[in-house]
């Protein structure tokens, strides 16, 4: 720990009491939020929008197999190895439909996965909150919310003040 | 926003999705926590049940006995199987074809119902995930140990070698390496990624150091933040538009092995949509067959509850029906056809050598499966389990009577044979589901077997008595 200041965490008690929270600090202007919940809450994306270039990758990911299958049989089918089968056409196209398929596939998916952890900042096993040990509720049943420091409005006792105006059930210092 | 905003949104925030449903979908009185203690107290804590231990016996044994088997072929060759020109094909395909189709329940439950917005299917999607991955394992394994020098079975996919020869992607056998690694790797894939947010749940529940490593290893740090939950769900979202299509091309493309030759009883468009409606049949089939013990051996009832049973024997019952429209349509169309040979194929299969198989299909998957339509035979437990083994073992042979009696009898009747299948035979196949069950009972132990978040979804949040206050 350098003990450069990461953020405030608070818990709070439930889903409604976190948006409540998340509502009312946004309406302060904080920026730097971020809430963890222990399951996908989507109405918090209107509180905390983000943008997602998750979609747009896996298509980029889909095409790259699409073009890869494609190339590799017309080029082996063609010019590497080419087979007469009683003088039919080496490019016979309709049969390289499915491994064209599967590739799109198993491309995109292979992007789907690799991305969302890395857009995720995944693999990441040390993090500031997994200071506070009560912060394992936030897989289970636990509500947090965390003003982090990099908010230019982030005042440590004054952002203190206005998260325990919203009683939590508990609030932290945290430290890089 | 205004204050109206808020209390729409808190109001928005209490109805959670399928909240008017959750009583039929998760008995009542389940909390957040008592659903992780639960689900986690299998892996962390508690004891394993007498019924886990005799699995795992079971699954030992058997896999040894099919180290041993696929030793011998390696050493020996494929003559130890029963198989003999013209019928070339026996076991090895047959157990391949049933084996890929029972996992495709699993990614029909995993992907398809996620889409179609299936709230239910959130407590029964991680063991059926898993059961296809074990299935396509399984699967996998029998094509190779089928070609006459498996070590060399690489060939099949293209790269640059010294021989300077390359795959023939004309043939049916090529699209199937494809098809069935890709389905591998994107169940795989699907199934892991749901896990993350659950194996974080147990890295944050373990005691002992060595579990809180490997959890922690394994959940890549995950912490729930709303910006990896929205990735997430992005991402699941994406692979089940993805694995949907999938499942259905990987049958279809198994069924372009039998289709694209020319063989009475195999040459028919009617074969893809045939083999993927059965490929589910026998998977749901397989979801029972497991679901069952485990809600009774695990005390899940209030997690697997009626409801699910019920649907599972549905969607059975559904495509069941489908299977035997095709039966049906099968000799409709080799008679429209007028063709000799296929009008000997089709009463060659009913009356011939075969015959037995034949009309034990229809007995496992026609007429058994109708007793469905009574509700005691979806919901008691006892019942279904028992029309669900019937329908595995409909679904295994009717595959064993398509490759065999459509190979007995070819266009020569010099060249007739039958087929006797040997102990190698059996031994291959029992193996594969001492395999099957042995990699289960481990999933069962190590990982988390019901999805606690999306199961958490799926449960009102009685705040703020919810227990996470302190």
């Amino acid at each position: 720990m350098s003990g450069r200041p990461y953020g405030i965490l608070a818990e709070f008690g439930g889903p409604s009491e976190l948006l409540h929270a998340a509502e009312q600090l946004r309406g302060r202007r904080y920026s730097a939020m971020e809430v963890y919940t222990p399951y996908p809450m989507e109405e918090i994306e209107d509180i905390i929008p983000a943008k997602n270039s998750l979609p747009a990758m896996v298509f980029a990911g889909g095409l790259v197999g699409a073009i890869t299958a494609w190339t590799m049989q017309t080029y082996i089918a063609i010019w590497d190895f080419p087979i007469n089968v009683g003088g039919r056409p080496l490019y016979s196209w309709p049969s390289f439909i499915v491994i064209l398929f599967e590739l799109t596939v198993l491309f995109a998916a292979i992007t789907a996965f690799a991305g969302c952890l890395s857009l995720a900042s995944l693999p990441r096993p040390h993090h500031p909150v997994f200071n506070v040990d009560r912060f394992k509720a936030a897989t289970q049943d636990g509500f947090f919310l965390c003003v982090e420091a990099r908010d230019p409005l982030f005042d440590a006792r004054r952002t203190r003040e206005a998260i325990e105006e919203l009683d939590p059930a508990g609030v932290w210092e945290l430290q890089e | 926003m205004p204050a109206g905003d808020v209390q729409d949104l808190q109001s928005r925030s209490q109805r959670r999705p399928d909240a008017g449903a959750a009583p039929a979908l998760i008995a009542p009185g389940q909390t957040f926590r008592s659903i992780t203690d639960q689900i986690c107290g299998f892996i962390l804590t508690r004891k394993s049940p007498l019924l886990w231990w005799a699995a795992l016996a079971f699954g030992m044994l058997l896999s040894l006995n099919l180290l041993t088997v696929v030793t011998l072929i390696l050493y020996r060759g494929v003559g130890l199987y029963g198989i003999q020109i013209p019928v070339a094909w026996g076991f090895a395909i047959t157990n391949f074809v049933w084996w890929i189709g029972i996992g495709h329940a699993g990614t029909l439950i995993s992907a398809f119902l996620l889409l179609m917005n299936q709230g239910w299917r959130n407590s029964i999607n991680r063991f059926a995930e898993a059961m296809t991955i074990f299935a396509v394992m399984c699967a996998g394994m029998f094509p190779i140990m089928h070609l006459g020098r498996p070590w060399i079975f690489y060939w099949l996919i293209p790269y640059p070698n010294t021989m300077t020869v390359q795959p023939q992607f004309r043939s049916p056998l090529v699209w199937d390496i494809f098809a069935v690694s890709t389905y591998f790797t994107v169940s795989l894939l699907f199934w892991y990624l749901g896990m993350i947010p659950d194996l974080a749940t147990l890295r944050d529940k373990a005691k002992s150091r060595w579990a809180q490593r490997f959890y922690g290893i394994a959940c890549w740090g995950w912490r729930g933040a709303s910006r990896h939950w929205r990735l997430h769900e992005t991402a699941s979202l994406l692979l089940a538009g993805l694995a949907t299509p999938l499942v259905l091309s990987v049958h279809t493309v198994v069924s372009f092995d039998f289709t694209i030759s020319i063989l009475p009883g195999w040459h028919s468009t009617i074969f893809p949509p045939y083999f993927v409606a059965g490929a589910i049949f026998s998977g749901f089939a397989m979801v029972l067959v497991l679901a069952i013990p485990i809600r009774s051996v695990y005390h899940l009832d209030n997690l697997l509850t009626e409801r699910h049973l019920n649907n599972c024997a549905k969607l059975m019952l559904a495509t069941g029906l489908i299977v035997a429209y095709t039966y049906a349509l099968e000799p409709f169309t080799s008679w429209y056809s007028g063709d000799t040979f296929e009008m000997f194929m089709v009463h060659n299969r009913a009356t011939g050598p075969y015959a037995w198989a034949f009309w034990g299909v229809i007995a496992c998957n026609v007429a058994i499966p109708q007793l469905l339509w009574r509700r005691s035979f979806r919901v008691r437990p006892k019942r279904l389990f028992f029309v669900s083994i019937v329908i595995l073992y409909g679904m295994w042979l009717e595959r064993y009577m398509i490759i065999v009696t459509a190979l007995h009898r070819d266009f020569l009747p010099s060249s007739w044979a039958n087929f006797v299948a040997t102990v190698t035979d059996n031994a291959l196949l029992y193996g594969s589901i001492g395999l099957f069950v042995l990699l289960f009972a481990l999933f069962v132990r190590f990982l988390p077997m019901i999805s606690m978040y999306e199961v958490r979804e799926l449960l009102p949040f009685p705040s703020p008595a919810g227990g996470s206050k302190k």
